[in-house]
């Protein structure tokens, strides 16, 4: 049955452009424009350097925001190998196209006793800079194809979106990759 | 000739790309599973086919490194345990290649398989040959198998449970559910579930 629904939103995926507008009604989309942000679970503070945990439910907003704004979110995890090599790049990104409206997010999919011991603190070495959410939903096969239908599950993806467009990369980036696909969205 | 040459270079890069980015496809529910002979942690190989008494297995793609592996290891043990004598041993490969990633050498998966005292086999893939056969992409990654006069059918792919967090919050039990459906010759009614895992180095 689970099957079935991915096979029927997979379809659904492949018969529009913009699958996010097709697949919702008018009126919630027009709901989420006037929005506020959701309010955090809990906010993880120490040595100066915090960060707001959210289930799926309150996240979804920040993969949904219609605005002018081109939103790249990367969800990653300290431990993983190839999310921290790529991290840079993704900085860089955030760095030098703030005022032509690219924001970047980090989801961070850290094990829940990990956000105080390795999580703050590998922000505050790193010194970064985007914005950084932690996600606590670990009901994974429900938010997975939430996220992109064709999401296996693997770290790192990433997801890049607008108002008009919306692409999901199961894959690592370099910065040169990174970049173009973000001027496609332009 | 030269055009050849570059022509043989382009479809190279063309074939290297596509190989890269795209994952290969794997199996999908209904198909026929590959058998393998794997180095276990003992340092002799298994096949599926030599394991006895098998009516089916229990492939997980797993390793030492990845803390979502670390915390469906009791949760495996524990597969392992029920589902044996039941017939559906569990099979665990380590996909990642270990100079890509130290942790997950055979030295290692030798060390964790007797501080942890795994009850199933904890293979090497070596070269990473098998992954790609059933499509797995990260770990943990479980392929059920079943077996039939036509080979070993994959009945279920996906997650072991719904809480990758927490054993204890667990509400639903996809592996349990699709074997104990298998044992009773019944049909599994989930097939197939997305589990986060970390991607595999190969």
């Amino acid at each position: 049955m689970i099957a079935g629904i991915l096979l029927a939103s997979c379809n659904q995926k492949a018969a529009s452009e913009t699958p996010a507008v097709a697949e919702e009604p008018a009126a919630p989309v027009a709901e989420i424009n006037v929005s506020v942000p959701p309010t955090p679970l809990k906010v993880y503070t120490k040595d100066g350097v915090s960060v707001k945990a959210y289930d799926f439910d309150k996240l979804e907003y920040f993969l949904k925001q219609k605005n002018d704004t081109t939103y790249v979110v990367n969800f990653w995890a300290t431990w993983c190998v190839p999310c921290v090599e790529e991290l840079p790049h993704f900085e860089e990104l955030n760095a030098k196209y703030k005022k032509d409206k690219v924001k970047v997010m980090l989801v961070s999919l850290d094990m829940f006793k990990m956000v105080e011991t390795r999580l703050l603190p590998f922000i505050k070495e790193k010194q970064l800079k985007s914005d950084v959410v932690y996600l606590r939903d670990p009901d994974q096969n429900t938010w997975l194809p939430k996220v992109d239908s064709t999401w296996s599950g693997a770290l790192p993806a990433t997801l890049i979106y607008n108002k008009d467009r919306r692409k999901f990369y199961e894959q690592s980036f370099t910065y040169a990759e990174l970049e173009k696909e973000v001027s496609n969205f332009k | 000739m030269k055009t050849i040459k570059i022509f043989g270079a382009v479809m190279l890069v063309t074939f290297l790309a596509a190989f890269t980015t795209k994952p290969a496809e794997g199996y999908k529910v209904g198909d026929i599973a590959t058998d393998f002979s794997l180095k276990n942690v003992d340092n002799k190989n298994v096949a599926l086919k030599e394991i006895k008494d098998a009516k089916g297995y229990i492939v997980v793609f797993t390793c030492n490194h990845c803390p979502y592996a670390q915390a469906y290891e009791d949760r495996i043990i524990a597969l392992d345990k029920k589902y044996k004598k039941l017939g559906y041993p569990v099979v665990a490969i380590n996909p990642n290649n270990p100079e890509k990633q130290k942790d997950d050498s055979f030295a290692k998966m030798q060390e964790r398989a007797k501080a942890k005292k795994f009850t199933f086999p904890y293979l090497l893939d070596e070269g990473q040959k098998i992954y790609p056969q059933y499509g797995a992409t990260k770990t943990p990654h479980v392929y059920i198998l079943q077996k039939t006069a036509k080979g070993n059918v994959v009945k279920y792919i996906g997650a072991i449970d719904d809480n990758y967090e927490d054993a204890a919050a667990v509400k639903v039990k996809y592996v349990e559910n699709a074997v104990d459906a298998l044992v009773k010759g019944k049909e599994v009614s989930v097939k197939e579930t997305k589990a986060i895992g970390c991607s595999i180095k190969a």
